[in-house]
């Protein structure tokens, strides 16, 4: 079976940059097989751990790029950079989704495939609860992920 | 045009490799540094205020939130501090698993420090992901050190981030023998590991560099500092952590969120790993003090770019003394010993990667939060981070913008400042402009 591993990233003390960790939290309650969900709560280095290895990786996180907030951004990581925009160095966190993932291209420990999630927040001070439009938008991530993994995996 | 003329600013906007985001100013005017800024904006105090009305137990859990690299500092002030306010003392193997969970706490957050985020600033990388496409090896020992203080909070915190299984008197579950055991031996390879990362930073090149800092740092009367003792200074302070706010002040500055910490009286002062080294040198392992004198810091180190060898050294002595207490542990009868509450005013400092974190609970007989007062490390270094500045530019005006500007965010580095716990949004700015007059 394939493993893949889906991280979802950020801090769920400030607002919409939960995102991330919300959509694995819906993904924990029908895990599709072979999959392993991480909740790497303000450490994105830990994308680096379970990653190593897997088949494909999924990771989600909030971006604060001045779009409209809600607005879902997807990317293939697996052969080129992150855009810097997007992923680059504003994040809240030591290292930045994109960094962590070029860390992971140098050292040779990128999996084959990896595809990234951007969820524009609207709100990122201190306190809990997303946005309506980063909430719609953590269920359309966590559907999308749910309807590709079981394909992956075939019928049942 | 003479130099004494020129005004010029630096601003940098947006700090690399620091904890959260944060924003830094200087201006110099008449050949002089006549303004430094460091800005920050502070997540504490929206959780002081999310505290209150919440039971005493969840201080621990809801704390360790504030920072992704060091919950277990907070976990540990928080419980603590409510133990004080409850007249209650974790002893035995309780107190030893607390020290040894701490201890990974100091591996993981020292790890990534001095590999990923410092070591590039003194081998003219741009980051670490430079660093890793020229030295994969080295960049993945360091990843291994750190795997290794993870393992030890996943083991004893139920998970990496964020563990979830501290409480206030104790744990949930504590480790079987075997258990424990069995995270001896990565921590074995990790102490042969931080030998060798001592003798690799040691040979990095240091700007000449001292600043006469009044240091604090706890002190433990056997042990080096980790989970508790009295509040000690290179000029003479020795006071019990309850008296923390009779001897610190904190003060609102216009350019930051943040409160400025000062001693009363005399201002700055500094904490972290340098702190804690000088005022704890002898209370080190043989085997780090063996590793420090190897790599030539002799007891005090002022020379805040060399912190890096301080926090290798710290390394060491985390993997040391995690395995000296695992080889001792014996499981406690119960996993945690019962915490009455009662209506109190608690105070708990612990010793942070970055330094002391300071909290304090008053509470009612029901255990309900009536205040919460937390004085993190990198608000207590704001200071002491600007005078660096001031000083390090001051010694440089002749640097070009681009070099000065570099070297600014270096020395802000040299603090491992921590934005997410200390701040709200750390964006470091440096700007610099030249405006000539006539």
């Amino acid at each position: 079976m394939k493993r893949v591993v889906v991280v979802g990233v950020g801090n769920a003390y400030r607002r919409d940059d939960a995102a991330g960790l919300a959509v694995v939290r819906r993904l924990r309650e029908a895990v599709p097989p072979g999959t392993v969900v991480v909740e790497a709560e303000a450490d994105p280095m830990l994308i680096l751990e379970h990653c190593a290895g897997a088949e494909a990786a999924v990771v989600i996180d909030a971006v604060s790029s001045g779009g409209r907030p809600g607005t879902v951004y997807r990317l293939d990581a697996g052969g080129a950079p992150l855009p810097e925009r997007l992923f680059g160095t504003t994040s809240t966190h030591a290292f930045s989704v994109g960094e962590v993932v070029e860390l992971a291209r140098a050292l040779g420990t990128l999996p084959p495939r990896v595809t990234v999630f951007g969820i524009e927040g609207r709100a990122f001070e201190a306190g809990e609860g997303l946005s309506p439009e980063v909430a719609a938008a953590v269920e359309r991530v966590a559907a999308e992920i749910t309807a590709e993994a079981a394909m992956a995996v075939g019928p049942t | 045009m003479s130099p004494e003329r020129r005004t010029r600013t630096i601003k940098v906007d947006a700090l690399a490799r620091v904890e959260g985001e944060g924003a830094m100013l200087v201006r110099i005017a008449g050949g002089r540094v006549s303004e430094v800024q460091l800005r920050i904006y502070e997540p504490p105090r929206f959780f002081e205020a999310f505290l209150r009305g919440r039971h005493f137990t969840e201080a621990v859990d809801i704390t360790s939130r504030i920072c992704g690299i060091c919950p277990i500092a907070y976990q540990m002030s928080a419980a603590n501090a409510m133990e004080d306010a409850c007249g209650v003392r974790v002893d035995g193997a309780l107190r030893d698993l607390r020290r040894i969970i701490y201890c990974g706490e100091w591996i993981e957050s020292h790890a990534l420090h001095v590999y990923l985020l410092h070591a590039p600033d003194f081998l003219g990388y741009e980051s670490a992901v430079h660093l890793a496409r020229d030295h994969g090896s080295i960049v993945r020992r360091g990843l291994q050190l750190k795997k290794a203080g993870n393992g030890l909070m996943a083991l004893l915190g139920g998970r990496e981030v964020h563990p979830i299984n501290v409480r206030v008197g104790g744990f949930y579950r504590v480790p079987t023998t075997g258990e424990l055991r069995a995270a001896a031996e990565p921590l074995k390879w990790a102490r042969d590991a931080a030998m060798e990362t001592v003798r690799w930073v040691a040979r990095f090149p240091f700007p000449d560099f001292e600043q006469d800092y009044e240091m604090v740092a706890l002190r433990h009367p056997s042990e080096y500092p980790i989970t508790e003792g009295r509040l000690v200074s290179t000029r003479g302070l020795d006071i019990a952590v309850r008296e923390f706010t009779d001897h610190v002040v904190e003060e609102h500055v216009p350019h930051s969120n943040a409160l400025h910490a000062a001693i009363r009286g005399r201002g700055a002062y500094l904490v972290g790993p340098m702190a804690r080294y000088a005022l704890n040198f002898d209370r080190l392992s043989p085997l780090a003090q063996e590793a420090a004198r190897e790599a030539g810091l002799g007891p005090v180190c002022r020379n805040p770019f060399r912190s890096i060898v301080v926090r290798a050294v710290e390394l060491v002595y985390a993997c040391d003394e995690a395995l000296r207490l695992i080889e001792r542990y014996e499981p406690p009868d119960r996993p945690a010993v019962e915490v009455p509450p009662r209506a109190a005013t608690g105070h708990g400092c612990t010793e942070a990667p970055r330094g002391i974190l300071y909290h304090r609970y008053t509470i009612d007989a029901s255990g309900s939060i009536l205040d919460a007062k937390i004085v993190p490390p990198t608000s207590q270094n704001q200071r002491a981070i600007e005078e660096d500045l001031a000083r390090f530019v001051q010694d440089r005006l002749d640097l070009p913008t681009d070099a000065l500007t570099w070297q600014c965010e270096q020395a802000i580095r040299n603090y491992d400042p921590c934005i997410s716990c200390a701040t709200h949004f750390l964006t470091l700015e440096v700007e610099r402009l030249e405006v000539e007059q006539a």
